[in-house]
């Protein structure tokens, strides 16, 4: 079952880089892309907890660092990434009815902002791209915003089968806690 | 202060009831700080050893070689999806003048609708054959398959030919309107394109009608407004606004041939104090826009496809 639940997750993380860096590329709004990515981490972290989403996280930005057309150091979205989830681990509700609308949308603007910043501040940091902090600034804006636009078409549905999943029969999901 | 005695010692360092998501403590499900440091740990250690050393390029590699052929694919799956924002985006770089070109906007979004997209392509490879034969270079023909993001802070594209069709680092990119950049790395079936808008990214350049040298650099941002930097060597000769820049061409054409033009000279700025040269030069390319665009390489490459020769035929 976990073997299963791995590969499954693994094949979403695939798909969703894949879909951000070629489709999603199309419909950028001055260069900056949805980040369709960092949402379906968010949306493991409020459903199946850090546990899962932390190393997942990890792996997905690894892949956003080495998939062409990256051409950054390695680990810089793998850093920001496991910081974004777990912060949006700390927001996961404790009862398995899923995170309220609202609640959804402040823990993507939080971990989207947090993201883009922590990327960006890794950037300043190693020298690495001699952007002005004005553009800075101005891209993590534009980055949050899309993101909370987004978020209505992908996350419901992410986060319902993401619940689905994690109703499965789990032994270590039972309530032992006394 | 008993009830504390009692606890556990792991539970005082996790999530207490009542924070953020109220989460309980000892949640079996819930971040364990020592994964997250673990993690963030080796984050660190990977973007040292790769800034300082590029030891992940085999990883980069093979990254290209799995993903590269997927991008691809899920480009030219949904292409047609991907070109409606273009209609959107011509409206965007319009809102400032929006009264005045109103009118021209809605005939042009009226010849987009109607205009078939297999004319478009037509039209852009035909675009690319002109060019080969103006700058006088064979041309591997390719499609911009996917951008990278802004939030990344640097000017990449993936494009769908690599070293089966001939392609190696260093090559210069063009489009049928001009410079594009240069090919970065190469996978069999891919390659990762460093823009001329690139912040990284230094091209030699000429300005056309009075042979001017200089450096021109990418400043970063892509669209109607992005503009480079052109730094002139000789610090006495001033460029005409509107003279256009060409690439003067590196040795041994690599990174860039030389006679591809680059852009145009918007705004020309000299510094009293140390007396130098700065020009603003509007790049004949919009990054964000590519489709098509061409890879330089030598005459008679061996290919997987068509290569556009320097007469225009294709081979």
């Amino acid at each position: 079952m976990t073997l299963v639940r791995g590969v499954l997750i693994a094949v979403v993380i695939s798909l969703a880089v894949v879909l951000q860096t070629s489709v999603l590329s199309g419909f950028a709004w001055r260069g900056v892309v949805p980040d369709l990515a960092l949402l379906v981490v968010i949306a493991l972290a409020l459903t199946l907890g850090g546990r899962v989403a932390l190393p997942v996280a990890f792996a997905t930005g690894l892949l956003l660092d080495l998939v062409p057309p990256a051409d950054h150091a390695a680990g810089r979205w793998a850093l920001a990434l496991v910081l974004a989830a777990y912060v949006a681990a700390r927001f996961r509700p404790e009862d398995r009815t899923g995170p309220s609308a609202t609640a959804t949308v402040a823990t993507v603007a939080a971990c989207s902002f947090l993201a883009t910043s922590v990327f960006a501040l890794s950037g300043l940091i190693l020298g690495d791209p001699m952007v002005p902090v004005s553009d800075l600034l101005w891209v993590i804006a534009v980055a949050v915003a899309i993101d909370v636009l987004i978020t209505p078409l992908v996350m419901p549905p992410l986060l319902w089968w993401l619940r689905r999943f994690s109703h499965d029969p789990q032994p270590d999901l039972s309530p032992m806690r006394g | 202060m008993t009830l504390l005695h009692e606890r556990p010692l792991r539970r005082e360092t996790g999530a207490r009831p009542g924070r953020l998501g109220g989460r309980p403590p000892g949640d079996p499900r819930g971040p364990r700080r020592a994964t997250l440091v673990a993690l963030l740990l080796a984050s660190a250690t990977l973007i040292t050893v790769d800034a300082s050393t590029g030891a992940l390029e085999p990883a980069r590699q093979a990254a290209g070689a799995v993903f590269g052929p997927a991008e691809s694919t899920a480009a030219t799956v949904a292409r047609p999806l991907t070109s409606i924002p273009d209609w959107f985006r011509t409206q965007s770089d319009l809102t400032d003048q929006v009264a005045a070109l109103e009118e021209e906007n809605d005939e042009l979004r009226g010849q987009l609708a109607t205009r078939p997209y297999d004319r478009a392509k037509l039209a852009s490879y035909e675009g690319l054959t002109r060019t080969a034969e103006q700058i006088g270079y064979a041309v591997v023909p390719a499609r911009v398959i996917g951008l990278g993001p802004a939030q990344s802070f640097s000017l990449t594209a993936t494009i769908d030919a690599g070293s089966d069709a001939g392609l190696r680092p260093d090559m210069t990119v063009v489009s049928s309107e001009g410079l594009v950049g240069r090919v970065l790395r190469v996978t069999a079936s891919t390659a990762t394109v460093l823009s001329i808008s690139d912040p990284e990214s230094v091209v030699g350049g000429r300005v056309g009608d009075s042979g001017e040298a200089g450096f021109v650099h990418g400043t970063g941002g892509v669209g109607e407004k992005t503009r480079l930097d052109l730094e002139l060597l000789d610090q006495t000769e001033v460029p005409r606004r509107g003279a256009p820049v060409v690439t003067w061409g590196s040795n041994r054409g690599a990174p860039y041939v030389s006679g591809v033009p680059i852009g145009q000279v918007t705004a020309v700025y000299s510094s009293v104090r140390d007396s130098s040269q700065r020009a603003e030069v509007r790049p004949f390319v919009d990054f964000a826009e590519l489709d098509v665009v061409g890879v330089v390489v030598p005459s008679g490459t061996e290919s997987d496809r068509a290569i556009i020769e320097a007469d225009g035929e294709l081979r």
